[in-house]
């Protein structure tokens, strides 16, 4: 039991926590910072595992990304202390139940099996081995899904700017 | 409580996965929706990165999948919120019980 242990079970916690909090709330904005939270835990966790460059990663693009542009889409389209709708308590309880039999299965699965690890000698996650391995056009690089994904980025850059520009009702 | 290991992870992430599926379930409000697939999504990178550290320390190939899943993410995001603007211009609602017709 050291300090290491404590600080993973906290993450766990506050992640799992608030994502519990996030699906359950009825105010969707506390819903967004549930979220917001929980992403937050997952980020530490990260770098509980020492992967700092995916947690930077993480926090950069869903805490300052997503989770923004989730809140201003909650500010646009929601009226000011708005509940939503209460659920029928049927579709609550079947989609627990769908969801626990999964889990359940799952953990199951997981604990049974037992996984091998290799015995290679490591390599370091650093920003230096991954930029390196990122832009390498021969075997085992990258170059080439970074390219495609730069590409998909544009095509919704502009796919958003299309979908969302107001059109005239006489222009369809 | 023991050392937290693989299976700890896979635990957490598991949870996460489900805990958006149930999300996913009963939430009618598309918002909302978009929040229980950005924690599916996460749980899916949490698993790539577990696997990465616990079982394939030589390789960085899970750490690049994630990379790539938080940027396609972001996209998915995007592209989403921007459909569900232009919903709520048509329809003054963002329920899916509200949005059945494709012609708008």
């Amino acid at each position: 039991m050291t300090g290491s242990t404590i600080i993973f079970y906290l993450l766990a916690a506050l992640t799992l926590v608030s994502a519990v909090m996030a699906v359950t709330t009825r105010q969707i904005f506390r819903a967004a910072i549930y979220l917001l939270f929980s992403l937050i835990g997952i980020a530490g966790i990260y770098f509980w595992l020492q992967y700092e460059f995916i947690a930077a990663a993480q926090i950069v693009v869903y805490v300052g990304g997503i989770v923004v542009l989730i809140i201003f889409s909650i500010f646009l389209t929601q009226q000011a202390g708005d509940l939503l709708p209460k659920q029928k308590i049927g579709r609550q309880l079947f989609s627990a139940l769908a969801a626990f039999c999964g889990l359940a299965l799952v953990i199951l699965q997981i604990s049974q099996h037992e996984f091998i690890k290799t015995d290679n000698p490591s390599i370091e996650p650093s920003v230096n081995n991954i930029g390196k391995q990122m832009l390498d056009v021969n075997k085992n690089g990258y170059a080439l899904p970074f390219e495609v994904v730069s590409m998909l980025l544009l095509a919704a850059l502009i796919g958003c700017i299309v979908i969302a520009l107001k059109s005239k009702p006489e222009t369809i | 409580m023991i050392d937290p290991g693989l299976y700890h992870i896979l635990f957490i992430s598991s949870t996460l996965f489900f805990i958006g599926v149930y999300g996913f379930f009963t939430r009618r409000n598309l918002v909302t929706m978009l929040m229980s697939v950005e924690l599916i999504l996460n749980s899916v990178n949490l698993n790539f990165i577990a696997f990465n550290k616990y079982l394939w320390p030589d390789r960085l190939d899970g750490l690049f999948f994630t990379i790539f899943i938080i940027a396609i993410a972001a996209a998915e995001a995007a592209v989403a919120i921007a459909i569900i603007i232009n919903l709520y211009r048509s329809h003054r609602s963002i329920d899916v019980e509200n949005a059945e017709e494709l012609k708008f």
